[in-house]
């Protein structure tokens, strides 16, 4: 789960981390507000999840509390385009309104936890490369990146601390003062079950002080059942309202560009089924896993969510029955079918436990379907339906 | 032989009395399983079909010799099931629970370097050796005894290779399912070191996905180690970036973990890879009528 930057710096101000001074505007005239009250220069941000906010407008520098107006007014009234939203772009309904800090240094900070043998525990990533991604680091300076591991069992020490510390060129009382602040960076990550905590830029001011300038918190979604705090702080404007739809009921599903939509069981075969449809050389208009204990009731309202979608102009069903029983998924499409009166037309496959039944049950329905016994016959049968039509 | 279960397999059960731990132990024992214990807190001396139930794992070890583990707990106990298994001395320790947090996981894979147990997933159906037993619930028609090991981080994808295989008479000495996490405890490299000293199995089919790096240490591995034919597939090709694939753990993040990127280090590995899932079986049985 993401939140925005102001939750986060909410977060980093209750454990004692710096942040600049600042306050959220839900309209362009608080943003006006607030920039007058902090007297002097503001820096304008939007709040949404998508990064590179900044390479499409959506950070500005107002040196007046009219500029901060101007500054919000135009942010917040159109689309903001970054490379991570897509074309279409996104609305920003907040605004952050901060303090303007005098920055000698830019470094950047994270804690993921890494996956790699070697690993298996939190680590942190530094760089005295700070303010452009950490991608992009990777590709300009990777010598300039340091990862150190923290044991879950030790916790962070204070030579982890120094450790960071030489590699961002830091000396004297900065030293100590970085292990402080990485010490509770860490206390943050585990203490809300994060999977990624990230300062960039976590900056060194004129003064000699360090202060998070941006920040990013997500969320092992797996952990948030022992976090109703964190859950609370979710943006459902951020997200695709069928996503959402979809995870209520139990469904992972995620919306793609082409025309054929899918249902699947299991997430590696509703990869694979996706990957098929490609070979066979159409494009999938969605992953969706139903999941193993699917009712008739979920696969209908999978159903419906898929085919909500205005492209999708073929169908391919594809179950492995295995404690999935394949008459509760066909009794579900039967039902699907007569209450959206289905006219797309359809390609099923059902293997496994009950899949006679299951065959069974569609024929002796109105739904229109064609079988397909192999996995790559049932890609091309539906791909072959969408060349018929255009 | 097979590899993880034998016939000196004594299987418990943490969470025997919940639905799906009941159906599935009645399954594993349909397929041969040896299952001698159940372990569900607060319901120890009930019985589940003759077979007893303890409020605790060392009870089970104890009394009945218990030393392997099948856990279907929902996820918010899990990490305390395995943990609890683990501290009993249970070699063998499979759990199903999807979704659980994965700094418990990052504690739980530092408790088993300093233990002797092995941990399987969490978030896979488990494993089957045909003729011996399982653990877990892959659906028991589709297997049949013989040659060929399967690994994989997916179930159904699992199931789908081993129907293929035996509907063209191929056998599978084991098959296992790893689990779709970030972090597990029993690796593809794991899984590959002991199907390449299991006498029994002949080739090895492995199954893949995006998301993290397991799939290139697997490579590195078939490279310098193994002599066994190695057959993959890599699922997720079309996934876009940034999107959890119902996996926890199969998510292209920063450009990483891509199927394109894992093809590539297997095929450097000399794995065959099969790009259309459907071949899976053929290719296999080409495979083993050459050697």
């Amino acid at each position: 789960m993401k939140i925005h930057e102001y939750q986060a710096k909410y977060i980093f101000k209750e454990y004692g981390i710096p942040v600049p001074v600042g306050e959220l505007a839900k309209t362009p005239e608080e943003a006006k507000g607030i920039a007058e009250k902090q007297g002097g220069r503001v820096v304008v941000k939007a709040q949404v999840h998508a990064g590179g906010r900044g390479k499409g407008g959506g950070i500005k520098i107002a040196g007046t509390p009219e500029q901060a107006l101007e500054a919000a007014k135009e942010i917040m009234g159109k689309k903001l385009v970054t490379p991570q939203t897509g074309s279409d772009g996104i609305s920003v309904r907040t605004v952050l309104v901060e303090e303007v800090l005098d920055i000698e240094r830019e470094l950047y900070v994270g804690i993921v936890i890494d996956r790699a043998s070697e690993f298996e525990q939190p680590v942190f990533v530094a760089s005295k490369s700070g303010g452009m991604e950490i991608e992009e680091i990777a590709r300009k300076s990777p010598e300039s990146i340091v990862k150190v591991g923290i044991h879950p069992f030790s916790g962070f020490k204070g030579f982890h601390g120094r450790r960071i510390a030489a590699a961002l060129g830091l000396e004297g009382k900065m030293v100590s003062e970085l292990s402080r602040f990485l010490d509770t960076l860490y206390r943050i990550f585990m203490d809300k079950d994060a999977s990624l905590v990230e300062i960039n830029p976590l900056v060194v001011t004129k003064d000699g002080k360090l202060c998070a300038l941006d920040a990013k918190i997500n969320f092992d979604d797996d952990a948030l059942y022992r976090h109703p705090e964190i859950k609370d702080l979710k943006d459902i404007n951020e997200e695709s309202p069928l996503e959402v739809e979809a995870s209520r009921a139990g469904i992972n599903y995620i919306k793609l560009s082409g025309d054929i939509g899918c249902m699947v069981n299991g997430a590696g075969l509703a990869m694979a089924t996706m990957d098929l449809i490609k070979l066979a050389g159409g494009e999938p208009a969605n992953f969706m896993d139903v999941g193993g204990g699917a009712t008739p009731e979920r696969v209908e309202k999978g159903f419906k969510i898929f085919t909500s979608d205005k492209n999708v102009k073929a169908i391919l069903v594809n179950i492995f029955g295995g404690i999935l029983r394949c008459d509760r998924v066909a009794t579900g499409i039967v039902e699907a079918a007569k209450n959206i009166k289905l006219t797309i037309p359809m390609v099923v496959r059902l293997q496994g436990t009950n899949s006679e039944e299951g065959r069974k049950i569609l024929k002796n329905s109105n739904v229109k379907f064609e079988v397909a016994e192999g996995l790559f016959e049932a890609a091309q049968k539906v791909v072959a339906l969408t060349r018929n039509m255009n | 032989m097979a590899i993880l279960l034998n016939e000196h397999s004594r299987i418990v059960v943490q969470g025997i009395t919940g639905g799906e731990g009941g159906f599935h132990t009645r399954e594993m024992v349909k397929f041969g399983s040896t299952v001698v214990a159940g372990v569900t807190p607060g319901k120890g001396g009930m019985d589940v079909d003759g077979i007893p139930v303890y409020d605790s794992v060392i009870e089970a070890v104890q009394k009945q010799g218990a030393n392997a583990s099948a856990i279907f707990v929902p996820a918010s106990f899990a990490a305390d099931a395995i943990i609890e298994a683990i501290d009993a001395g249970v070699g063998l320790i499979v759990c199903m629970s999807e979704g659980i947090p994965v700094l418990e996981l990052v504690k739980i894979k530092k408790l088993l370097k300093e233990s002797k147990s092995r941990l399987i997933g969490p978030n896979c159906p488990g494993l089957t050796s045909p003729g011996i037993g399982k653990i877990g619930f892959m659906p028991n028609f589709i297997h049949k005894k013989g040659g060929v090991g399967v690994v994989s981080r997916s179930g159904t994808l699992t199931y789908e290779v081993i129907s293929q295989l035996t509907d063209l008479g191929l056998g599978q000495s084991t098959s296992i399912g790893i689990g779709g996490d970030p972090i597990i405890g029993t690796t593809f490299t794991d899984a590959l070191e002991l199907f390449q000293n299991d006498r029994e199995t002949k080739l090895v089919m492995i199954i893949g996905e995006i998301g993290g790096n397991a799939e290139e240490e697997a490579a590195e591995f078939v490279k310098n180690k193994m002599d066994k034919p190695v057959i993959g597939f890599i699922a997720g090709q079309t996934a876009p970036p940034g999107k959890r694939m119902g996996h926890a753990g199969a998510i292209i993040s920063g450009g990483k973990g891509t199927a394109a990127e894992k093809i590539s280090a297997w095929k450097q590995a000399g794995i065959e890879v099969v790009e259309n899932l459907a071949e899976m079986g053929v290719r296999a049985a080409r495979v083993l009528k050459k050697m």
